[in-house]
């Protein structure tokens, strides 16, 4: 009995690990910002929508997009989209992650945004993140936060001087103007998460 | 004497242009003729980059299969467009990589991965497979024997 009861359990955990597809509800959550202070959406009592950037410290992808990311926050934030960056990755599994790390990242770039920890894993694969970076832009509707976006941040990660479509402005751009992404979903690029 | 001088720098000269076009920058459209080739051999494509540690440790598994003659190896490096004089080019020097190597820079990143294979997530490493037989797509790193074992079923 309790081998089935144990099937049955991770069959239930199994399937319902795929994340958010577009129209979905997001998940709020309470994590800790490199400040010490949690932060959740709802703290957000004018916010329109989110940016909410699956992003870490080590890999190089997320790196090279992090000039990006505060640009979104200075332009979209006072719109009422401001940025929400998670870090995924489980210090114990890579180094270069702890809190103490993101605080000394996000003091020498600025960011504008809160840079929080998922502390025990439990917020991305809710989203359904798979990698760093990786962008869920919601919506706030009477209903919740509904996913309008999923993705990366633009189609050319490497060299952001040559992205010929700037994915996530251009659905924030189209949900302030009161219509539908036109690219709901693009295959993010960036580094895998990091788990034990 | 003058002859010599002229010499010298005509010999420098020609050495900066070999190293430049050794690892050729290239777009999709320009990579696209090395993932459909027709001859006879067996086709190994891996896409690495410098900063990618798994990667780093299976390139010697697809240096010892490039000594096969029956297959060929290209390895596409997916490094940073400005990391290529810095990193790239220095690290092929340092390990005498032997294997073709190309540099792929093309934005559209959305088209060419998906182009290259439907199911690859732009993760690497990844290796793509092919001979006139057989097309495969790998998204996953590889142990000697695990390359050695894939590439003996083409």
């Amino acid at each position: 009995m309790k081998t089935i009861l144990i099937l049955i359990s991770s069959l239930f955990i199994f399937t319902h690990n795929h994340g958010y597809k577009v129209g979905d509800i997001a998940t709020d959550f309470s994590l800790y910002n490199t400040n010490g202070e949690k932060v959740s959406l709802a703290d957000y009592a004018d916010a329109k929508g989110f940016i909410v950037i699956f992003t870490c410290n080590t890999c190089p992808y997320s790196v090279a997009n992090e000039d990006r990311i505060i640009v979104f926050d200075k332009k979209y934030a006072a719109k009422g989209y401001p940025v929400i960056a998670i870090n995924p990755n489980d210090p114990a599994a890579i180094s270069g992650e702890q809190l103490i790390d993101m605080k000394t990242r996000a003091a020498e770039k600025g960011f504008t945004f809160p840079y929080l920890q998922d502390k025990g894993q439990h917020i991305y694969p809710k989203y359904g993140a798979t990698k760093t970076p990786h962008v869920f832009t919601l919506e706030k509707q009477e209903k919740g936060n509904v996913v309008q976006y999923i993705g990366a941040i633009d189609d050319s990660s490497r060299n952001p001087e040559k992205a010929t479509q700037r994915y996530v402005e251009e659905a924030v751009d189209a949900l302030l103007a009161g219509q539908l992404p036109k690219v709901t979903y693009t295959k993010a690029i960036g580094c895998s998460i990091k788990t034990l | 004497m003058k002859h010599t001088y002229f010499f010298v720098i005509l010999v420098g000269f020609s050495c900066t242009i070999t190293q430049k076009t050794e690892i050729p920058t290239l777009s999709y459209s320009e990579l696209k003729p090395f993932l459909y080739k027709e001859g006879n051999k067996t086709y190994v494509v891996n896409f690495w980059a410098t900063w990618c540690a798994p990667c780093i440790k299976e390139l010697p598994y697809f240096e010892a299969q490039n000594q096969n003659e029956n297959i060929d190896v290209l390895l596409v490096s997916l490094d940073f467009p400005k990391h290529k004089e810095s990193r790239l080019l220095p690290f092929i020097k340092k390990h005498q990589l032997k294997s073709k190597v190309v540099h792929l820079d093309d934005a559209n990143e959305n088209f060419w991965i998906n182009a290259i294979d439907s199911t690859w997530s732009g993760a690497i490493p990844a290796t793509l497979i092919y001979n006139q037989n057989k097309r495969m797509f790998y998204e996953q790193s590889f142990t000697e024997d695990e390359l050695n074992q894939i590439i003996n079923t083409f």
